[in-house]
């Protein structure tokens, strides 16, 4: 009976939040346009024969750079945004004093936005294909389903780290600029401009150890079919998922003890 | 003998705040070193209250009586002192708490503002995790005391202010806490769809016997429905008890209209040994007090040509606009 009652608070939640995201559908696929950050990057580094110097041919290439757009459609966070602005209109009170946590909320809103993206991110790999033809792949059942797994614990590790962040709103009412400071070394570092394998060795034995290579470029090499450690990628996005979970549960419950209810 | 359901112990409440001085030189000092202090906004109060009532927080603006609400529903963290709420310490926020309780803001919204309010009710039911079948009866028997039918299916947008916050009534209903916080519930509204609330606030409590803790600065919400009032005077309490014991105490006078049948009457009146509170041609107010009125209308009647008279009390936002600048009030 429990278990029913969970399900279906789950699934309401999704359903609700679906229904409101299709309010925007305009406004998404604009949002799903303008990830196409991959493909520029893709055609400077065919147009210069970069791929040479990694030892990745242009097609696999074209697909890695296909698959961090992919990626990137499914793992993209704005809670520190969404939190920010909720806590300084009050909107934030009426979740707090339900018995749910309001980051379920945001996560139930983000999923449904991935589900929203989904036929405008397809419409777009539609075209990439009919000017690269040759980039056309089927991947294998096995790694479709690692590819997906990977892309949602990068959502998650996303997520986590913007939720830690969003909680700094209640010490400071601006903590979305902290996570601008995060976008820099994101947008560097996981893969999204450039396989992170294309890095100076010394340079890449510090950035394996960050999240960052874990958000894109694991994910998308996995998917792409190029040379990637499973195990080891896996092994790194659940280590991030544990040590960022307990911290995201700490700032949480300091930080309601501070919250001052602004705005309301 | 009724329990008491809020139990509240030397509570109080502070602030970091910090001030800047205005001009350019304040600004630059204000970027480089941050004045901050404490500020007590709650300073040590205590008072019960039992299952079923329904007691109005009065009190200026800033006096502190939002801050007490947003205590009570677990919302903000007390600094000192102990409050207990249906057997729960409120701050911990343990579901079983907060399934029992609401909090309502005139204003401030919780349902979602591009999709139909059922959408809202829908979800609110399965977060309190109401089956569907529960959550369908209780939107139809809220939605039905309330008298909102057709306005259930069109976005949030779209409704009208008194629409939107029936609305959110029926949302914070969902779950038939025990407990209502209303901070302003009827800001805003129209006097239709004030009196309309303030029916539904009547019949919520009567039928459920829910505690109910609000504050408003329409007297006419305090006055309807609250028997009992907590006066929050810079954060303490300045008074707390009967609502009418408190308007006897501090209005001992009535006022009385006198119609005259001349200007002159109206002037020999007010040369006359009555305290004027008003005169306009050939129409008086004056002052009497409670025990005179008797010796008063006589003197009035035998002595005076007048055309007619009513006796008013004064008007109940007069009374309490003096609660809200005054310290205390012993009774």
């Amino acid at each position: 009976m429990r278990f029913n009652l969970i399900n279906h608070k789950i699934f309401t939640l999704l359903k609700v939040q679906y229904s409101n995201m299709l309010e925007y559908r305009v406004e998404i696929a604009l949002w799903a346009i303008s990830g196409i950050i991959p493909f520029f990057m893709l055609n400077i580094w065919t147009n210069n024969n970069l791929n040479e110097s990694i030892s990745i041919s242009e097609v696999m290439l074209s697909r890695y750079f296909l698959c961090a757009f992919f990626v990137r459609q499914f793992s993209v966070v704005w809670v520190a945004f969404s939190f920010e602005e909720d806590s300084l209109m009050g909107k934030v009170s009426p979740y707090l004093i339900q018995p749910l946590n309001p980051f379920f909320r945001y996560f139930a809103q983000h999923i449904a936005e991935q589900i929203t993206r989904f036929p405008f991110a397809l419409i777009i790999a539609f075209f990439f294909f009919i000017f690269n033809p040759e980039s056309i792949w089927i991947p294998n059942f096995d790694i479709l389903f690692l590819s997906i797994l990977s892309t949602f614990l990068s959502f998650l590790i996303q997520f986590l780290i913007q939720s830690i962040i969003a909680c700094l709103c209640f010490w400071t009412e601006k903590a979305s600029s902290i996570e601008r400071l995060l976008f820099i070394p994101t947008l560097f570092l996981s893969g999204l401009l450039a396989p992170v394998v294309s890095f100076p060795n010394y340079v890449k034995s510090w950035i394996y150890l960050t999240p960052f290579p874990y958000l894109i470029d694991f994910p998308a090499n996995l998917l792409s079919g190029n040379e990637t450690n499973i195990s080891g990628g896996f092994g790194m996005q659940i280590l991030w998922l544990l040590l960022l979970f307990p911290l995201f549960k700490k700032i949480w419950s300091e930080g309601t003890k501070k919250y001052t209810a602004m705005g309301s | 003998m009724v329990k008491n359901i809020i139990d509240v112990r030397n509570l109080s409440k502070s602030f970091e705040t910090s001030s800047k001085e205005p001009s350019l030189k304040g600004t630059i000092k204000h970027f480089f070193r941050r004045k901050t202090k404490s500020l007590k906004v709650i300073k040590n109060i205590s008072f019960e209250i039992k299952e079923g009532e329904i007691v109005g927080f009065l009190g200026a603006n800033g006096a502190g009586k939002t801050t007490i609400l947003k205590m009570l529903c677990g919302l903000i963290y007390p600094s000192e002192g102990r409050i207990v709420v249906s057997g729960y310490l409120p701050y911990k926020r343990k579901n079983n708490f907060l399934k029992n309780i609401t909090l309502i803001m005139g204003q401030k919204q919780q349902l979602i503002w591009d999709l139909p309010p059922i959408e809202s009710f829908y979800l609110n039911a399965s977060i309190y995790e109401l089956d569907k079948f529960e959550a369908k009866k209780r939107i139809k028997k809220l939605s039905d005391m309330l008298e909102i039918h057709d306005e259930l299916f069109i976005p949030v947008r779209k409704l009208s202010l008194g629409q939107r916050m029936k609305s959110e009534l029926l949302a914070a209903l969902i779950h038939e806490p025990n407990i209502l916080f209303l901070d302003e519930p009827t800001l805003g509204l129209d006097i239709n769809a004030q009196r309309n609330l303030r029916k539904f606030l009547q019949k919520y409590n009567e039928e459920t016997n829910a505690t109910i803790c609000m504050t408003s600065h329409y007297m006419k919400d305090i006055t309807s429905l609250c028997k009992r009032v907590i006066c929050v005077h810079n954060g303490s309490i300045s008074y707390d008890g009967d609502l009418d014991l408190l308007i006897k105490k501090l209005s001992p006078i009535k006022e009385i209209l006198i119609v005259c049948r001349s200007e002159e009457d109206a002037t020999k009146i007010e040369n006359s040994v009555f305290t004027v509170k008003n005169k306009i041609k050939n129409e008086i107010t004056i002052e009497v007090e409670n025990a005179s009125i008797a010796s008063s209308l006589k003197t009035i009647l035998n002595n005076f040509n007048i055309e007619d008279l009513f006796i008013n009390e004064p008007p109940v936002d007069e009374i309490i606009g003096k609660i809200l600048i005054k310290k205390d009030y012993e009774i």
